[in-house]
């Protein structure tokens, strides 16, 4: 399968960068990623769960300090546990109890920020983990592809059938329900999706920047469209063209890649306030 | 066509509610509701700021644990009703792209919104919208709607589901004296062409009568509950619910802006 990538890159991009097998693999991973952050993050901003996210990111820390203290030689699993256990315990306080969910979920980052550190920081060997920070697109694997291609097609295949429902319940929960949609359930389930698909993406993207990655083509794309459907579109269409302008950017600046993508996207989104400016000056003088 | 046969009116809703008692931790928000709502019914469910009227819509809908009887006596075989529920002014984000369409067919149909809306489901959508006048917003953004206009465009997705039982839940809120008056009216016909019950909670004492059969007064436990010319002329039964009525029931001729919470 990946051989035929391969070969189509080398035909439609003859270029220097895209001549690399490592540059082949992250274009790859980057097209599959980029639209299934977007279209994650534009119902992230719609249920105003920004900060969750980025609680989830960080909490990743203390997911690889587990897995280090376990002796588990590839963390994913334990940072796969941490925000699976994460995700549910948000849900049952929201449903629960009246308390501040910023509140809360600002403890809880402090907390598991501070115990990932203080673990990884043992005897000096944090530098060690700066990996997870950063993020390293350019080392994935063809066997990481795979994983990701799963990822995809599950989120593509819950878009489809849960998305009306999620729409429903982030505008208001008792609506969907007077409507027969299990609010608890979808949202839920969405915030394990969200954190499978963030946890696998930690090594690629790192822990520092994929909120970013998650939130800001949704909110470029909100500043400028008037449907759900153009939302949906233009934010995976912005972080597609971001990720690989990013990608390749890093390339010839020698810069992180994630953080790269990032930048552009925060330049679209720049660009999109402006928009949002202009489009509300032009319908005032009409 | 209704009054030939009264089965036909009463295989519609009827809700008997006794001893319907709610708390949240400590504190009893209900106690002891008893309050029987007939067939094709509109009635007016009136209190002060924390007398528990939504507590007891959201008790009617499931969504609170509650002790007492609910009983819904549908004809032959007793069976929950289908229930259409307008939530109180709900919080919608100012910069949402949602479009009112793309809301009213996230609701009536499985397919998703995201995809884009067919032209059939759009000229479904606009049908559900024009019965209550707003078609002409299909378009819009929903963050974008003015109080009335929102009102109104919940109130079509909820009529959507064909309810035997309509809840409004403050319909008032934010919404002008204009748009309240055509919302209330579109209740009423509502109720003429598909013989529902309706239960409208409000603090607008004097606005909702000309447009209810019954007006039930709670706070915390029915006070009292009548016709509107019998609640509004009875002094009586004003005082017995306190002087709080008084105030709250002048409310809409002082207030008329937006801005009333």
């Amino acid at each position: 399968m990946i051989e035929h990538w391969y070969r189509l890159i080398d035909i439609v991009l003859p270029f220097g960068w895209a001549h690399y097998t490592f540059m082949k693999n992250a274009l790859l991973a980057v097209i599959l990623v980029a639209p299934v952050f977007a279209v994650l993050g534009t119902m992230v901003i719609s249920s105003r769960m920004v900060f969750f996210t980025e609680v989830l990111g960080h909490s990743a820390l203390a997911g690889i300090a587990i897995g280090v203290l376990c002796g588990f030689s590839d963390p994913s699993w334990s940072m796969l546990g941490m925000a699976v256990f994460l995700a549910v315990l948000v849900n049952v306080i929201k449903s629960t109890t009246r308390a501040s969910m910023d509140t809360v979920l600002g403890v809880f980052m402090a907390f598991m920020v501070a115990l990932g550190v203080a673990i990884l920081s043992r005897q000096g060997g944090f530098a060690k983990y700066t990996k997870y920070l950063i993020g390293d697109i350019l080392t994935v694997t063809p066997g990481e592809i795979v994983g990701i291609s799963v990822i995809f097609i599950l989120v593509l295949t819950y878009w489809y059938a849960v998305g009306n429902a999620l729409v429903l319940s982030s505008v208001n929960g008792a609506l969907a329900r007077s409507r027969g949609i299990r609010t608890f359930l979808v949202e839920t389930s969405f915030t394990l999706l969200l954190a499978v698909v963030v946890m696998m993406s930690i090594r690629l993207v790192g822990i520092l920047i994929i909120n970013s990655l998650l939130v800001l083509p949704a909110a470029a794309s909100r500043n400028v469209t008037r449907s759900l459907r153009a939302y949906t579109a233009v934010a995976a269409g912005i972080s597609l063209v971001c990720g690989v302008a990013g990608l390749v950017a890093s390339y010839f600046w020698d810069t992180a890649t994630g953080a790269t993508i990032v930048l552009f996207a925060v330049a679209c989104y720049v660009v999109s306030v402006g928009g949002k400016v202009l489009a509300g000056r032009g319908s005032a003088r009409e | 066509m209704r009054s030939q046969n009264d089965t036909i009116s009463c295989r519609h809703c009827c809700i008997k509610v006794s001893g319907l008692t709610v708390a949240y931790g400590k504190s009893l928000v209900l106690d002891g509701v008893e309050l029987h709502i007939h067939c094709g019914e509109v009635i007016a469910i009136v209190g002060p700021n924390g007398a528990g009227k939504t507590t007891l819509l959201r008790a009617i809908l499931g969504e609170v644990p509650y002790r007492g009887r609910m009983e819904f006596l549908q004809g032959a075989r007793p069976r929950k009703p289908r229930i259409g529920y307008v939530p109180q002014k709900i919080q919608v984000d100012p910069d949402s792209p949602i479009s009112v369409m793309d809301l009213v067919v996230a609701a009536i149909s499985a397919r998703p919104v995201w995809l884009g809306v067919s032209r059939a489901l759009a000229a479904q959508a606009g049908d559900v919208l024009k019965r209550f006048s707003a078609e002409h917003l299909s378009a819009c953004r929903i963050g974008d709607l003015s109080g009335g206009e929102l009102q109104r465009v919940l109130l079509a997705i909820a009529m959507t589901k064909e309810p035997e039982l309509l809840l409004l839940d403050e319909p008032g809120t934010g919404v002008d004296m204009q748009g309240l008056a055509l919302f209330y009216k579109l209740v009423r016909d509502l109720r003429e062409r598909h013989d529902i019950s309706v239960i409208i909670v409000t603090h607008d004492l004097a606005g909702i009568s000309p447009y209810v059969d019954r007006i039930v007064l709670l706070d915390h436990a029915i006070i009292a509950q009548g016709s509107p010319a019998e609640v509004l002329s009875n002094d009586a039964m004003i005082r017995a619910f306190g002087p709080g009525l008084w105030n709250v029931s002048s409310l809409p001729e002082i207030s008329s802006g937006k801005g009333k919470a």
